[in-house]
């Protein structure tokens, strides 16, 4: 599929800004339609805590088989419209293709039993690990890990899969650094070069796969990245303005799964999701407060405002007083998107996002981002850069204004020590070199260690 | 002599510029203060100012880390003229992540509070194979093992390395620290570590304390 770039916004009016929407929805075989005016449970579960090698393997099969029935019973009790599993499959499953695969099966076979026997519609999204990492990873295109990586994908879309994902990895090494010093430059070369180039060349191969095999190339997440600003930043470790401009800047990177085919829904961890589907207008997945069993954040309610699959992230299979884990979290998701579809179908859905949007969007810088009023403001201005790089500065500088705005007219309360983070981001922004390549040369001439090498990216 | 230059040492380490803390110590000599004195009055009591603050949560992980940076740089020019090594390490830490997991942000933070609370840390990486650590410990001898796992299908990794150390015989003169996000503290008492904390902030100083108890 030839690249494409987005240079105009694909949502221009914040009233057709709303959960359950997106201007290129996608139809499946089964009736769902994702974008369509529905907003359908996305439930993510994983293993217990268990080794997974070739002497446990069996007793993993089975434990993902449990689930799933669970999932789908307590789904169709529950008259979903709609459901859509994923499963992220652990690294073992990634390193050992042969397993991933053979769990999508199992997997969509019990899906299937429900589909054909109880009318339960469903999808499936798998979403190998990236395993692109460690000190014998050779290339990050080429050589075992990506072979491996590759192959997960394509055994997987041959045995079940209807929607492909990745929460792909390329400049973590760099990007954590930066997150830990916040460091802005470091961080915009991380995502505007290092990450970008890396998400070209593996979406390509990805949407190549997905082609191949007749299915859709879903999206990215920023996971790696400004998720764990997100989550060091709600534990009061690094200032909530820089996870914000982070997570405003990583859109620009999960953005380019999208110019390489992928259709939506992106990854449900990516809370960058309002921006892809504001300029792309592809369906987004996304999480927050039903997603606490897996992860703390500020922006609970404001994640929901603009969804088209609402998700709990992941949790791991055990029992509780309801019943096991992933089927409570089943149960939690179709109460949240019935309420959601109810408005929708009353025709106050407009009423509901902005209940949504306000009862978190004050509170913190990152939920502030999330707004969709703000969202559009910054995405216009994104889609003026020319390049990747270009592109991530202006996220950054774009999302630091809205973020002053905000606190100056008192739609964002921000303490000192926040405020004085953004002044130190701003100009930190202000001191990075127009020049690509000389931007580019001091980078690697200053970040150059074991744990990056821009060899392994082709750059040098 | 006035202090007003280790005035000035100190607010520019507290602000995390190496270039002006190096600056500052340079003038510090000059005027003749001792480098003992520069590093005690300038360059520690200013780190342990950060340090509490840090603890009280008034300032972020950069600030410390800066602020570090800034404490090595102005060493760096006080070292070859002390006249004594002042600094011995409370302790040798090898930690690393478990083989097949990736994650490795938590840990790293780890390794930054177990540096500033004086500790010499050896760092093998991510996704360390069980003989990895062992060879690790053969050579370079630490006190403290700090194991970290973020995947639920990765912490049982920890039990192995814990039943591979004793089936050396290297388990008896080590304290072990596991950590990350799966990991509850009866998962850590069950396979045998000494040391859990959820709040990886507080690990370096369980460790100090515990260190105390034991005479490796």
């Amino acid at each position: 599929m030839a690249k494409v770039t987005f240079n105009e916004l694909a949502i221009n009016n914040l009233n057709d800004f709303v959960y359950g929407h997106a201007p290129k929805k996608i139809k499946f075989d089964n009736g769902m339609v994702i974008g369509g005016g529905t907003v359908y449970p996305e439930v993510n579960f994983t293993l217990p805590p268990m080794q997974v090698n070739k002497n446990t393997i069996s007793k993993a099969y089975k434990q993902y088989k449990e689930m799933t029935e669970g999932v789908c019973q307590r789904a169709m009790e529950l008259q979903v419209p709609g459901l859509v599993i994923e499963i992220e499959l652990v690294p073992d499953m990634t390193f050992n293709p042969e397993w991933g695969i053979e769990t999508t099966k199992i997997v969509k076979e019990v899906m299937n039993e429900y589909q054909d026997k109880n009318g339960l519609k469903s999808l499936l999204r798998i979403t190998p690990v990236d395993v692109r990492e460690g000190n014998d990873l050779e290339h990050m295109w080429r050589g075992k890990h990506w072979d491996l990586v590759m192959d997960t994908f394509k055994g997987c879309a041959e045995n079940g899969a209807d929607l492909l994902s990745i929460e792909s990895v390329g400049g973590k090494n760099l990007h954590d650094d930066g997150v830990m010093f916040c460091d802005v430059a470091k961080t915009v070369f991380s995502l505007g070069i290092v990450a970008a180039r890396d998400m070209e060349k593996l979406w390509e191969n990805i949407v190549k796969i997905a082609e191949e095999t007749n299915i859709i190339p879903a999206g990215d997440t920023a996971c790696a990245f400004a998720n764990t600003s997100m989550v060091l930043a709600v534990r009061g470790m690094i200032p909530t303005v820089f996870s914000a401009i982070d997570r405003v800047m990583c859109a620009v990177r999960t953005m380019i799964a999208n110019e390489q085919g992928a259709i939506g829904p992106d990854k449900d961890c990516g809370y960058e999701g309002p921006y892809i589907k504001a300029i792309t207008g592809t369906p987004i997945s996304m999480e927050g407060k039903s997603a606490a069993v897996a992860h703390n954040s500020f922006c609970g309610n404001i994640a929901a405002a603009v969804a088209d699959l609402w998700s709990n992230e992941a949790v791991e299979n055990k029992r509780l007083l309801g019943g096991m884990t992933p089927e409570i979290c089943t149960e939690m998701l179709v109460y949240d998107c019935r309420l959601m579809n109810q408005f929708t179908a009353s025709g106050n859905n407009l009423l509901m996002r902005d209940m949504l949007v306000e009862s978190d969007s004050r509170l913190d810088a990152h939920a502030y981002i999330m707004k969709p009023s703000v969202v559009l403001n910054i995405a216009k201005e994104i889609i003026k850069g020319k390049t990747h790089l270009e592109r991530t500065k202006i996220a950054a500088k774009a999302a630091v204004q809205e973020i002053r705005k905000g606190f100056e007219n008192g739609s964002l309360e921000l303490n000192e020590r926040e405020l004085n983070y953004l002044n130190m981001i701003d100009s930190q922004l202000e001191s990075i070199p127009d020049n690509e390549e000389e931007f580019i040369a001091d980078m690697i001439e200053n970040n150059t260690t074991e744990k990056f090498d821009p060899k392994k990216y082709d750059i040098a | 002599m006035d202090r007003e230059i280790l005035n000035e040492l100190t607010v520019a380490l507290q602000k995390g510029d190496a270039i002006k803390t190096q600056k500052f110590v340079k003038i510090a000599l000059k005027k003749g203060y001792e480098p003992e004195q520069i590093l005690t009055e300038g360059l520690v009591s200013s780190m342990n100012t950060i340090a509490e603050k840090f603890k009280k949560k008034q300032i972020f992980v950069p600030d410390l880390l800066l602020a570090t940076r800034a404490m090595n740089a102005g060493i760096f020019i006080l070292k070859p003229k002390l006249k004594k090594q002042l600094f011995s390490p409370i302790g040798k830490v090898l930690i690393g992540t478990i083989e097949g997991d990736l994650h490795d942000i938590g840990k790293n933070l780890v390794k930054v509070f177990l540096e500033r609370a004086g500790f010499e840390v050896i760092d093998l990486g991510n996704d360390v194979p069980v003989n990895y650590f062992i060879e690790a410990i053969k050579k370079f001898k630490p006190q403290i093992l700090g194991l970290s796992a973020s995947l639920t299908t990765t912490m049982y990794g920890m039990r192995d390395v814990i039943k591979a150390l004793e089936k050396e015989g290297l388990r008896e003169n080590l304290l072990i620290v596991v950590g990350g996000v799966p990991i509850t503290e009866s998962f850590a008492t069950g396979i045998g570590a000494d040391i859990y904390d959820m709040d990886g902030t507080k690990v370096a100083d369980k460790a100090k304390e515990k260190l105390k108890c034991y005479n490796f």
